[in-house]
């Protein structure tokens, strides 16, 4: 299977399997549509005929070339991963979103938390509930080295106390069970202060900072309880962090709705306040509410990719560094395709834990009903849910079989899915149409910056 | 090529049979916390 697109200029086709990119003139593009696995070694007449225009040598010469690419596996690659089907199974819990609170300093609207509580009203993680996620941990994540533990909320800087007691816990059993933590943080930046911003480079391998763009943009959804946005309070916070950082990793992250189709003037906007790792995402919400996206926004939006990708060449091309997380994408040296097959994990080696104990698939599963997997006390998770989200991929998701993104999208979100589409299985559409034009701008950015070397 | 560009080496299914060893990032925690994007993630082997 391949994926044939132009975009900025560029004729590129994937091949879909073996993931190589190829990067075509015209007489090629063109050409590939008669080309195919078992294309034979000489041009067929009815491809000389489709392409007069061109000369009888320099079509034989572009049909060779295709032809070697076939031959050499880089091109019409078949799909026999089916044999790998086997190894994506209940796996041990290796990843942990911890609720460290839910509760919130901030009234966002379009929060996915139902404005910090996640409906269930306010409560902070005590820290024997902490330590009980770490050993459940540490029992149940086998032979995995790297274990990785995110504090989530609500906003978790409300219980910073907590937090630091519980890396501490964790640190403190390394050695003996042989494991290496990495904590990340999320934070809307409020409380953030000297002692917590030099606590959080030294121990946080990550931290994602939350922040939607443009003044009025995050004014008009991030919003304190009395009503007043955050931004003038943050900004000033997060550029001091990320300066003390020194490099280490970082996102700011926020979220565009319909309210800001024009949503690349954020991440401009963040570019120039003086971040390089940015991350903005379509809000996932209700669609009835006002801001949410809707399938007939999708052409503005991806639109509004293509110019933000055309911004991104401009500035790497001037030499200056610029991340934008949904472009990211490694062709060398990314992950394996079992991991591309797997998808996001959730419920299978990813888990998210409450203030109270209780344990869900993912952050965004908790506080959906029937979706509660086990207690801490219980120590255990429901195996028929465990093996019900290992299936959750891209096999069994009928959408994804032979979806062209597969092996870069790896399956969508289960949580969307679930909440919006009507089950883990299910095809939430927006998101498959923004993901698979966020992987053409990320592919012809690199095309852009190859035609540069 | 003369006419077209590759502009990666590796092959994909050469991955899968030693792949999945999973001791790399779990692909929500990173930033967006509402996507499965993999293929921006780090290998660690
Ligand atoms: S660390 Fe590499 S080989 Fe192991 S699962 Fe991740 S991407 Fe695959
Ligand atoms: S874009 Fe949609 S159909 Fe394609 S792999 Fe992702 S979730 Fe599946
Ligand atoms: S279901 Fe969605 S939110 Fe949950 S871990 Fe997977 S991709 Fe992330």
């Amino acid at each position: 299977m391949i994926h044939k697109f132009s975009l900025n200029h560029y004729n590129i086709v994937l091949d879909v399997c073996s993931g190589a990119v190829h990067v075509l003139d015209d007489l090629s593009f063109r050409l590939v549509d008669f080309t195919s696995a078992q294309m034979p070694a000489r041009c067929p007449e009815e491809a000389y005929a489709a392409l007069s225009d061109y000369s009888r040598d320099e079509v034989s010469e572009a049909y060779g070339e295709l032809y070697t690419l076939v031959q050499d596996g880089l091109l019409h690659t078949e799909d026999d991963y089916d044999q790998f089907i086997g190894k994506i199974a209940p796996a041990p819990v290796k990843a942990m979103c911890l609720h460290i609170a839910h509760d919130c300093n901030l009234r966002c609207d379009y929060c996915f938390a139902a404005k910090g509580d996640f409906g269930h009203g306010r409560k902070l993680m005590p820290l024997e509930v902490g330590k009980k996620a770490i050993d459940f941990l540490l029992n149940n994540s086998g032979n995995r080295r790297n274990l990785e533990v995110d504090f989530f909320g609500g906003e978790p800087l409300m219980n910073f106390d907590v937090v630091k007691q519980i890396v501490e816990y964790a640190r403190s059993k390394e050695a003996e069970y042989q494991k290496k933590f990495r904590f990340t943080v999320t934070t809307n930046g409020l409380l953030l202060d000297d002692d917590i911003m030099d606590y959080i480079n030294r121990e946080m391998d990550n931290v994602v900072l939350s922040i939607d763009g443009r003044k009025e943009i995050n004014d008009s959804l991030r919003v304190t309880p009395n009503g007043k946005g955050c931004y003038d309070i943050i900004v000033p916070k997060f550029q001091e962090l990320v300066r003390r950082r020194n490099g280490q990793q970082y996102y700011v992250r926020g979220t565009f709705t319909r309210k800001n189709l024009d949503f690349s003037k954020d991440v401009l906007h963040l570019y120039e306040l003086g971040f390089d790792q940015i991350s903005i995402e379509p809000v996932v919400s209700d669609p009835n509410v006002p801001y949410s996206l809707k399938l007939e926004d999708v052409p503005a939006v991806a639109q509004e990719y293509e110019r933000l990708a055309k911004e991104i060449i401009k500035i790497r091309k001037s030499g200056k560094s610029i991340n934008f997380f949904h472009f990211m994408l490694d062709l060398d040296q990314g992950p394996c395709a079992i991991k591309r097959l797997r998808g996001c994990s959730c419920g299978n080696e990813y888990v998210a834990v409450t203030p109270e104990g209780d344990i869900y698939p993912c952050h965004q599963f908790v506080g959906i009903d029937g979706f509660k997997m086990g207690t801490l006390d219980e120590g255990v998770i429901d195996p028929a849910m465990k093996q019900a989200f290992s299936k959750a991929n891209v096999f069994n998701k009928p959408h994804c079989r032979n979806c062209w993104a597969r092996f870069y999208c790896s399956g969508g979100c289960n949580a969307n899915s679930q909440q919006y589409a009507g089950g883990i299985l299910q095809q939430h559409e927006v998101s498959c149409e923004l993901e698979r034009k966020r992987l053409e701008c990320a592919i012809m950015l690199k095309a852009a910056l190859a035609d540069q070397e | 090529m003369k006419h077209i560009k590759t502009l990666n080496k590796v092959n994909l299914k050469q991955t899968a049979a030693k792949g999945g060893c999973s001791e790399c990032q779990t692909s929500c925690q990173s930033a967006c916390k509402t996507s499965c994007t993999v293929a921006n993630q780090k290998c660690e082997k």
